[in-house]
């Protein structure tokens, strides 16, 4: 029964507004006490490579161009309205005006509460990443199975 | 037996827990630690969190208009 405090959300996006999501629920819900595992999927990789900025990393030419679109978390894009880059920017100018916290500050915050960052091993090899390009507080690379039993009996979300 | 200060009047969710969370697991057991916080969300939400994971809110008073203290033990 899903009585556990645990939450466990599948990051598949790399869009700016949906990280901040991610982020958000994970700190709220570890700042709470609960066990908050995320994994990190396709687009989602982006927020936790260590590579901050837009860089030519990758396995092969079409790999290294991803990885240069990609440029993490400060150049994410957001899901509507991105106008060629214009996008996070005004959120952010926003965001600041309002004193909510940044996505980065979101994230650091996730680190200091102990939230587990997991990397999908299959994404990891199609955008031709290794271990290495990504931060040190990822605590493993996962396939699917061993996820799932991460998640099991607690809320799943996939954002 | 230190005393430790947070001011979070203003943040917003999620960083008014997050932080004093942050803050609270620094501590020594037997520390306190005053948080300086706002009417709404935070008065709220953070002396019931404190409680529920464990800490002793010692006090929650109003300081002067929209701002309150809240003392938490470890």
């Amino acid at each position: 029964m899903q009585d556990e405090k645990k939450l466990s959300i599948i990051a598949f996006s790399g869009d700016f507004d949906k990280l901040t999501a991610v982020f958000t629920l994970a700190t709220g819900a570890a700042a709470v006490g609960w066990e908050v595992n995320i994994f990190f999927t396709f687009w989602g990789l982006d927020a936790i490579k260590q590579q901050q900025g837009r860089a030519f990393i990758g396995s092969n030419w079409l790999t290294r161009m991803f990885g240069f679109m990609m440029g993490g978390l400060k150049v994410a894009p957001t899901s509507r309205f991105n106008f060629c880059g214009a996008g996070p920017r005004l959120f952010r100018s926003l965001m600041r005006k309002n004193n909510v916290a940044t996505l980065e500050e979101l994230a650091d915050a996730a680190k200091a509460l102990g939230v587990n960052l997991y990397a999908c091993e299959m994404a990891m090899h199609v955008l031709g990443l290794k271990r290495e390009d990504f931060i040190p507080e990822v605590k493993d690379v996962l396939g699917v199975a061993s996820f799932l039993k991460f998640a099991d009996g607690g809320q799943t979300l996939f954002i | 037996m230190a005393t430790k200060t947070l001011d979070i009047t203003k943040e917003h969710c999620p960083m008014t827990f997050v932080k004093t969370k942050i803050e609270l697991s620094r501590l020594q057991p037997g520390d306190t630690l005053e948080v300086l916080l706002t009417e709404g969300e935070p008065l709220d939400n953070v002396p019931r969190n404190a409680v529920e994971q464990g800490y002793d809110v010692l006090s929650v008073e109003h300081v002067a208009g929209s701002t309150h203290k809240v003392v938490i033990r470890k």
